[in-house]
């Protein structure tokens, strides 16, 4: 589903991402993780494209992102993006957040979309909150409509970038349980984050990345029993030990 | 004279103008008038341009963000009166067609008018360009990557996305351009448009009672002052979106 | 196609200077006596007496919300007759002092808000560490406040600056020619109008965004 290959991005003299490679295959849940500056979030953006890279292919669904024809707009529509610090649209109440690209990119009609957006609140236990306004909710409410946002516009895969990073310790647990619900259900998933309990419970497979470089790639169970690199222990003890 | 207002004969106000279009209270009042009329006029332009050049300056790539800031220098780089004696001396001279009409088939008000507009518009662009710049700026990366990730593209993320958050979050700063745009307008007196400064100065001529005058036409630009203030008072109010605070 | 006539720059030259040496006569003069007052009425702004800080917020609304051209034509009709009382016929050309008074005045009140915010941005707990060492509260407004107040608004007072220099061109209404009265004159005089507009316009944008570009070189030096 998703096929990064040999991927090298600089920014200016400071060299970012260093030849990554590696494959999400459809219904499989990676995690990406790795110290901060490792360049974790940069790679899931370049999937998308709201990061170029200099070198390398990335391949959506057979559709390659850096290509000079291809339309970004159309493939960002198939891809969803969850933001570390959710990114709803202030000026819009929770159902039209849910609605707009919707309407405006997919061209559904507005009963479609509604119900569409009602039915994904329900899935994510908000359905008591859709006239509110974004800053009338909490983090982790806020996360789980960001989810629902991405998850209106039917997806073929959906990328996390740090989804809970930017939460109260009590709000993580709501949107993992989402997060793992929606892995249940089969859907494809590159998900950069700290949570190692989400990753063993759901995770395919675990991407550790240090220094823009992806230094180890290994099954769940592998990673975590078996140890890899010492970089990759180092990162794990220190992470686990709280 | 000592400015005492016992001192001071206000009845002038109720005399005869000397152009027969009425008392002086009236004359006064048509200044105002043409204030407003060339400060409104200045910034449907002001903002219409501003808001265009604003965002070229946000857009991605080089061509447009650069004609933004060449055209944001340039209009805040030379001063107003000389932008103004731009438009009225050199323009109706310089440019092929348009110049000409401009020269030949408007009557002097309308010249003077015009000119004022456009200049006051244009100037206050590069102003509303650069708050519409911050505002959209203050709502960080994020909002714009959030869009784009659902698949709108460029157009679409401005409109939907980002300028409806920016506009609220610059309301102020706005209106204190407006208020700008009118105090502005003081400088078309120079080529002789009958706005309230110029209105004022007559007035002072033609009856020798200065003092009057000027207390009255500064109580006026006093009063439409707070009168705007107020006004955006209630737009920020009217616009403020339940729980947000501004921008990050 | 226009005919552009530029002959009349060159003999024009020396009084160009003349009318550029006055307008940064004016400004200068704004400058100073702009910052010193603006600085007095800031402070008086912030000041617990409820009396003085009235008035400072009087003073500094009232000016900010006429037109500079009102206050230009109010400094000239004051001026002269106040002037006439105190000292009778004074040294200098009227209009350049009342131009000096009036843009003085007028710009004072810019500057103290400039100032004010300045002053407000320095936290709190540097007037707790001043007043917990013995200073009085002046002490203190003197030599711990004022100083990191102005180092952070020095780009904003420089800003000001500019837009003072490009306003001086607004003696024109009361008929004090500077540099660009000078031009306006001279292009007047010889039909060659286009031509000197052009040339002032040209002159003010070299200097003016010069200046800007140094004090955005400024800024970016001073800021951590």
């Amino acid at each position: 589903m998703i096929s990064i290959k040999n991927i090298s991005k600089w920014y200016g003299d400071f060299h970012v991402l260093k030849d990554c490679s590696t494959e999400v295959n459809k219904g499989e849940v990676v995690v990406v993780c790795g110290p901060s500056g490792s360049g974790k979030s940069t790679l899931i953006k370049c999937v998308n494209g709201l990061e170029v890279f200099q070198k390398g292919e990335i391949l959506v669904d057979g559709v390659s992102v850096g290509a000079r024809g291809t339309k970004l707009s159309k493939l960002r529509a198939r891809v969803g993006m969850v933001f570390q610090h959710f990114e709803l649209f202030p000026h819009l109440r929770v159902i039209d957040n849910l609605c707009v690209a919707q309407l405006k990119v997919l061209g559904r009609s507005k009963a479609e979309a509604t119900e569409k957006g009602l039915k994904l609140l329900d899935m994510v236990g908000l359905q008591a909150h859709t006239q509110k306004f974004p800053a009338q909710l909490s983090g982790g409410q806020q996360q789980r409509v960001a989810i629902a946002r991405a998850l209106a516009m039917d997806p073929i895969a959906m990328l996390f970038d740090e989804p809970t990073s930017a939460l109260d310790p009590e709000m993580i647990k709501e949107v993992l349980d989402v997060m793992v619900k929606l892995a249940q259900e089969g859907m494809t998933m590159m998900v950069v984050t700290h949570e190692m309990g989400f990753a063993k419970q759901v995770a395919d497979r675990v991407i550790f990345m240090d220094n823009g470089q992806i230094v180890e790639d290994r099954l769940k169970t592998d990673f975590f029993s078996k140890p890899g690199t010492d970089r990759a222990q180092q990162f794990l003890s220190k992470i686990l030990s709280h | 004279m000592p400015i005492l207002a016992a001192g001071l004969d206000w009845s002038i106000f109720f005399q005869p103008a000397f152009d027969g279009s009425g008392n002086y209270l009236r004359f006064l009042f048509v200044g105002f008038q043409w204030t407003l009329f060339v400060a409104v006029t200045g910034w449907i332009i002001a903002f219409v341009v501003g808001s265009i050049v604003g965002v070229f300056r946000t857009l991605p790539g080089r061509v447009l963000p650069t004609l933004g800031t060449v055209y944001v220098e340039v209009f805040r780089n030379i001063p107003l009166l000389v932008q103004l004696f731009l438009w009225y001396f050199v323009f109706p001279d310089i440019v092929p067609h348009l110049g000409t009409w401009f020269k030949q088939s408007l009557n002097p008000l309308l010249q003077q008018f015009l000119a004022g507009a456009l200049c006051l518009g244009f100037f206050t662009a590069a102003r509303v360009a650069e708050q519409v710049r911050s505002g959209i700026n203050s709502l960080g990366a994020g909002q714009r990557a959030a869009g784009l990730a659902l698949g709108f593209n460029i157009p679409q993320v401005y409109r939907i996305v980002l300028l409806p958050v920016a506009y609220r979050i610059i309301i102020p700063t706005l209106t204190s351009e407006f208020l700008n745009i009118i105090k502005n307008s003081a400088v078309a007196s120079t080529i002789g448009l009958i706005e309230l400064s110029r209105q004022s100065q007559q007035l002072g001529e033609f009856t020798a009672h200065w003092y009057e005058s000027f207390i009255a036409v500064t109580l006026l630009y006093g009063i439409i002052n707070v009168t705007v203030m107020t006004i955006s008072r209630f737009v920020e109010k009217f616009t403020r979106l339940p729980g947000y605070v501004g921008g990050k | 196609m226009y005919q552009f006539d530029w002959s009349s720059i060159p003999g024009a030259l020396p009084y160009l200077w003349q009318g550029m040496a006055r307008t940064l006569q004016i400004t200068v003069t704004a400058i100073i006596v702009g910052i010193l007052l603006g600085t007095v009425i800031a402070v008086l702004r912030l000041s617990k007496n409820s009396i003085l800080s009235s008035l400072a917020a009087l003073y500094v609304n009232g000016f900010r919300s006429i037109p500079l051209v009102m206050v230009l034509l109010w400094f000239y009709l004051l001026v002269p007759s106040v002037i006439s009382k105190i000292m009778g016929q004074p040294h200098m050309d009227i209009r350049l002092l009342s131009a000096f008074v009036a843009f003085s005045l007028f710009e004072a009140s810019y500057y103290a808000e400039i100032i004010r915010a300045g002053i407000q941005s320095i936290s709190k707990g540097q007037v707790s560490a001043g007043l917990a060492l013995g200073m009085n509260s002046g002490q203190t407004m003197r030599l711990i406040i004022l100083p990191q107040a102005f180092r952070r608004m020095t780009p904003l007072l420089l800003t000001q600056a500019v837009i003072l220099f490009q306003d001086t061109s607004l003696v024109y209404v009361i008929g004090l020619a500077e540099f660009f009265g000078v031009a306006y004159n001279t292009g007047n005089r010889d039909g060659t109008l286009v031509e000197l507009l052009l040339f002032a316009g040209a002159v003010y944008l070299v200097i003016c965004l010069s200046a800007s570009t140094l004090v955005r070189i400024l800024q970016r030096r001073l800021a951590p």
